[in-house]
């Protein structure tokens, strides 16, 4: 059985004067998904939103939303999408209320929706107050609000929680998981922060420089290889390469932080195994820890980074 | 059927530019107040008369000449004759006061002071003195700048009554017919201007910088990834920023009608017609200029060398006829030029819908290519 995808994107490129921002990304969201795309800064993660939003146009490569291109249909899809730009200033001496208002009469929504989507937000308290005035968590509220007054089948959030502390954050992603289960909205977010894809997402894309590194479900990524344990410890000296040739997992040294780090399948016989290893070869290990693996290691080893670097 | 259309974007779009836009605190001073009190100043400065004070000079070596028997030394003639008044006065000893009264041309006082030849020129040459009498056997010097016209006036209103003795200064009996006819006085060329300069600044600013300002924080491309119509929001814009332009221009009007008694002698419907045609020409203007940059800096820039020259070449504080013959022809076909002489026309000059009718139709024209051209070339994102 073949659902049409909601949005389809297929082998899209996009340069800028010196830069190629999206190499050849292709996805599929189904209706009532939720996709998060990670990556550091200048991954490309804007322009590629921005491109599936109709603002920016592809160089080359397709893209349809409910099987249709922006080509041409470029009111009615505006209808069923609902968007978060990166940085939006609202209109400043405007008040919340008004601004909601403004909107929703672009999208020929009457007061009741308006009102509707201040208490999804909780936004009552600020209703009246001008949007110059509200805190940066509240105006992501705002934004996020904006987005949905129009009840998208596909809502599009480019880093919505970026510079909030982690109780506002916590309530975006509150309002974004009531929205999954009460309605069939389909979302792609773009975040910086592997937490909020592990909480919110069912399928996760890693890009970098313009391109997917790794893709698939939480749990794909995060078992890939089946080694979903990770063992981390210092050394004094780095670790000799190549010496790990007589296990059966790697051991990464990382010269930054003088830490080496492996990711094993069976934590009981591998943490055993590592430490009579260590203790033949002479070598002291220090602030030795276990934890299950996680995107950020995953994207660590990807591309020798960390995602908030 | 009333909540349908406030619920109409275009309706949404004229509040929330409105709402913004009275919401500045400024835009009451710089758009109403403002205008009012340069008016205000300009109108009272360079309309009303007031009484002048001259200071004039006697030079005391009087005693030292001998007097031909049966002449009267003039000067202290003069001062007896008229009842001088003495002043005190902190910087000079001797110091007497005449009034030569005249309800016409204003009154004017003259101090006479009495002072040594030396001092007399120097206080000459700072401009403190008008001018300096000194007589020498019985005849009377004038001592001035023939190309003061201060001193000038000075000299001549006092040698009339000096040179013949025994005269008394008397009531000004001339005939003077002050030009107080509606229509020609200094106010009545500054109102029109000031209603045109407050068009062009109004909308080069608040539609310029509205348009950059939202440029630049990335709403417009927020607005316009909705299915909001994009003329829709570029024309509320225009409509709000021709809605207030009115009201600023009637209050002013009513204020210059109270204290200057100002009145417009051609027609309304004329006047009306001008009004638009200005708008639109300046709206026209203000978004093609506004087309295509997203800084705040540039679009300042641009808003000034656009504004600057026309505030000063287009006649609006003086007339534009000084300026050399060659410029003339590129001053008139200003749009502020054209507007403020419009205007002016109407006001002063009773001109009807035939003579408004053509600059009406060249600025209403421009502004409307002006507005394709920009809308062309639009940069939302
Ligand atoms: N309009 C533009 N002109 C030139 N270069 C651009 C433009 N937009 C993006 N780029 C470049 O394209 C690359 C990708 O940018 P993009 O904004 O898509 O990254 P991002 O993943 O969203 O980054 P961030 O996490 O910082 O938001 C960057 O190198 C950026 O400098
Ligand atoms: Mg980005």
């Amino acid at each position: 059985m073949n659902k049409q995808a909601i949005t389809e994107v297929i082998d899209v490129w996009k340069s800028f004067k010196t830069v190629q921002a999206v190499r050849g990304i292709s996805m599929r969201i189904q209706p009532g998904e939720f996709l998060a795309l990670l990556g550091p800064n200048g991954a490309g993660k804007t322009t590629l939103v921005e491109m599936i939003e109709g603002i920016q146009k592809p160089d080359k490569g397709e893209i349809y939303i409910e099987g249709k291109s922006w080509n041409g249909n470029e009111k009615e899809l505006q209808n069923i999408i609902g968007i978060s730009l990166q940085e939006t200033h609202f209109i400043d001496k405007l008040t919340v209320a008004e601004t909601l208002m403004l909107f929703a009469s672009f999208f020929r929504l009457d007061r009741g929706r308006v009102n509707e989507i201040i208490e999804m937000t909780g936004l009552e308290e600020k209703r009246k107050s001008y949007v110059v005035n509200l805190s940066g968590g509240q105006r992501q509220r705002l934004a996020l609000g904006i987005a949905l007054l129009n009840k998208p089948k596909l809502l599009l959030l480019d880093e919505p929680t970026t510079g909030l502390d982690p109780n506002a954050r916590r309530e975006v992603w509150e309002i974004l998981r009531k929205l999954k289960k009460d309605t069939g909205t389909s979302l792609i977010l773009t975040t910086h922060y592997m937490e909020e894809a592990e909480q919110l997402c069912d399928y996760v894309m890693i890009i970098d420089h313009g391109q997917v590194l790794r893709e698939g479900s939480l749990h794909q990524l995060l078992r890939d290889g089946n080694d979903d344990m990770m063992i981390e410890f210092t050394l004094n000296s780095p670790f000799p390469e190549g010496l790990d040739h007589s296990l059966d997992f790697n051991i990464q040294w990382d010269d930054n932080s003088r830490k080496a780090i492996a990711f094993v399948k069976n934590i009981e016989t591998d943490l055993l195994r590592l430490l009579s290893f260590l203790r033949e070869h002479d070598l002291q290990p220090g602030n030795l820890i276990w934890r299950k693996k996680t995107l950020d290691d995953l994207f660590t080893t990807l591309t020798g980074r960390h995602l908030n670097d | 059927m009333i909540e349908r259309i406030r619920e109409n974007q275009f309706s949404q779009l004229i509040l929330a530019h409105l709402k913004e836009t009275i919401r500045e605190p400024g835009v009451l001073f710089w758009g109403i107040i403002f205008p009012i009190l340069m008016s205000l100043g300009l109108g009272i400065a360079f309309t009303q008369k007031s009484d002048s004070i001259r200071k004039v000079a006697i030079i005391d070596d009087s005693t030292r000449v001998q007097l031909p028997v049966g002449k009267k030394l003039l000067i202290s003639d003069f001062l007896k004759n008229n009842q001088a008044k003495n002043v005190i006065d902190p910087h000079y000893k001797n110091c007497r006061q005449i009034t030569i009264r005249d309800d016409k041309l204003g009154n004017l006082s003259v101090l006479f002071l009495t002072m040594a030849w030396e001092e007399a020129m120097v206080k000459l040459k700072q401009g403190e003195l008008n001018l300096v009498l000194m007589e020498k056997n019985g005849q009377l010097e004038y001592h001035f700048d023939p190309l003061n016209p201060d001193a000038q006036l000075t000299y001549l209103k006092l040698s009339k009554f000096i040179s013949r003795p025994g005269t008394q200064v008397s009531e000004n009996t001339d005939m003077i017919v002050p030009m107080t006819l509606k229509g020609t006085r200094y106010i009545d060329f500054l109102i029109p201007g000031l209603m045109a300069m407050g068009v062009m600044m109004s909308s080069m600013w608040g539609i310029s910088y509205n348009i950059i300002d939202k440029r630049s924080k990335k709403l417009l491309r927020r607005m316009v990834a909705t299915p909001m119509k994009k003329t829709a929001f570029l024309s509320a814009l225009i409509t709000v920023r021709t809605g207030m332009n009115f009201i600023e221009s009637v209050l002013l009007f009513i204020f210059a009608a109270l204290v200057f008694h100002i009145s417009i002698q051609g027609s309304i419907p004329a006047l009306f017609l001008i009004f638009i045609a200005g708008n639109i020409a300046f709206a026209g203007l203000a978004v093609f200029i506004s087309s295509h940059t997203r800084n705040t800096e540039v679009g300042n820039g641009l808003i000034n060398v656009v504004v600057m020259p026309m505030m000063i070449l287009s006649g609006i504080f003086f007339s534009y006829h000084n300026f050399p013959d060659w410029s003339i022809t590129v001053i008139k076909n200003m749009p502020l030029t054209m507007l403020a002489d419009g205007i002016r026309s109407i006001f002063t000059e009773g001109a009807g819908l035939t003579q408004i009718a053509i600059p009406a139709m060249i600025l209403s024209g421009g502004g409307i290519i002006l507005f394709i051209a920009g809308l062309k070339m639009f940069r939302w994102h």
